[in-house]
């Protein structure tokens, strides 16, 4: 199994009680979990990305463990090897775009040079056609140049799994047909296993991989 | 001219020594408050208020009681041979106390402001709690805490009450600007008030002139 996840989280507040009880394991490249906001999808993005603690159940990424309530492992979700891109793509505005792709290259506590940029970076920086912008802070370039950068960043530490929120929602129409069929290609050339969450069935039908449906914090 | 350059100096690095310690603990402690998730957390937070609604002179009063001689950690600190009754680190003291909530007030603001999601996001790139810290949470706040410093600054320039009480006025050793006006006053020497007078209010506005201009938009925006 590649993703093999079986979450259960209460989630317990003065006046919302939500069960999120989500169960699936997939052996494609793709996977794009569908359901509407509010079905507990990001949740189980971020149990995934060790970002929330579930009460019981595991999530495995190609063999690896990173989550076992009975065999009590958790790893920290700096050691997950899974990369995350967010829905409004939490660029990191005091860094210029090829900062933020470098950010998880030096993991100590200083962010990478302005100046200098590694070999690794400048092949992100053109397999996403961000060369122009190298120096340019998120607040000045455009939308679809944003999610392109999320996507460099997120994958500069070549990660086993990425967890996409949903991507393209935050996209105008027409860069969103655009946007879709540049990261069908990417994950294809380079061969990624993603995980899309989208309320869209739009993105459904354009990214064709195995779609799980959610509901009310359940798979149907 | 000695009568304006020796304690401007010495307020100045009075000052200057005020506010760098309450960056470290006034950046620390607010930290610490806009991550704690408890009832009692404004309960802390208004006790560490009160040096900015306390009569410095109260203040001065408790410092006395703690660091004097006789006092709980005075003696103490007297053991190890630190004095700071009637010294210029005695005015430091101080000034920090009276300055820190500016600090620590201004720092929790921007902290605050910080997109929790920039700081998960960091973490999922791989960095540990200290480096999303130095490498996400204090830039992201850096232009509020430079405010709340500078601030913290002026105010510890003009630092009186608390000063008196703890470092009295020894001209040359603990004579600040704010005390040295006063003792000139006294003295009848109204040309060199005047002077310090100048100096002080100059270097204050010029404070709170950087603070105004850094402080509007600290939020999410960290270059123009």
């Amino acid at each position: 199994m590649s993703v093999d996840v079986s979450i259960r989280k209460a989630l317990r507040d003065d006046d919302r009680h939500f069960d999120l009880d989500i169960s699936f394991a997939s052996e494609a490249r793709r996977i794009v979990l569908f359901g509407p906001s509010g079905a507990g999808k990001s949740l189980t993005l971020r149990a995934m990305a060790g970002l929330l603690q579930p009460d019981a159940g595991h999530v495995r990424v190609d063999g690896h463990t990173l989550f076992d309530a009975t065999a009590a492992i958790a790893l920290p979700p700096r050691d997950r090897g899974v990369a995350y891109v967010f829905q409004d793509y939490a660029l990191f505005p005091h860094l210029t775009v090829a900062q933020n792709v470098a950010f998880s290259l030096s993991r100590g506590w200083l962010n990478p040079a302005r100046r200098r940029r590694n070999a690794r970076v400048a092949h992100l920086l053109d397999l996403f056609e961000l060369g122009g912008v190298a120096d340019s802070y998120p607040s000045r370039i455009s939308g679809g140049q944003r999610q392109r950068v999320a996507l460099a960043r997120a994958l500069a530490a070549e990660p086993r799994l990425v967890l996409l929120d949903e991507p393209f929602a935050a996209l105008d129409p027409v860069l969103r047909g655009r946007m879709r069929a540049e990261l069908l290609a990417l994950q294809q050339r380079l061969d990624l296993q993603l995980l899309v969450i989208t309320h869209d069935p739009a993105d459904v039908d354009a990214l064709q991989g195995h779609t799980i449906e959610i509901r009310d914090g359940h798979v149907v | 001219m000695d009568t304006v350059w020796v304690p401007l100096l010495l307020t100045l690095k009075v000052a200057l020594w005020a506010t760098a310690l309450n960056l470290v603990l006034g950046v620390a402690v607010a930290f610490g408050l806009s991550r704690w998730r408890s009832h009692a957390r404004e309960v802390v937070d208004a006790i560490l208020t009160l040096p900015l609604v306390l009569p410095p002179t109260v203040l001065g009063y408790y410092l006395l009681v703690l660091l004097g001689r006789r006092g709980v950690f005075g003696a103490w600190l007297d053991q190890m041979g630190i004095e700071l009754v009637f010294t210029w680190q005695g005015a430091v003291i101080a000034s920090t106390l009276v300055a820190f909530p500016l600090v620590q007030k201004a720092a929790r603001a921007a902290f605050e402001a910080v997109d929790p999601q920039l700081e998960s996001a960091a973490r999922v790139l791989g960095l540990r709690e200290a480096a999303v810290f130095f490498r996400v949470s204090l830039p992201l706040a850096a232009r509020g805490i430079t405010a709340g410093a500078l601030l913290a600054f002026a105010r510890a320039m003009g630092e009186f009450g608390a000063t008196l009480m703890i470092a009295g006025n020894l001209p040359g050793r603990t004579q600040t600007l704010s005390v040295a006006i006063y003792a000139a006053v006294q003295a009848g020497d109204d040309h060199g008030a005047a002077i310090m007078v100048a100096v002080t209010s100059i270097t204050c506005i010029v404070a709170l002139l950087l603070a105004g201009w850094l402080a509007p938009d600290h939020l999410r925006r960290s270059r123009p």
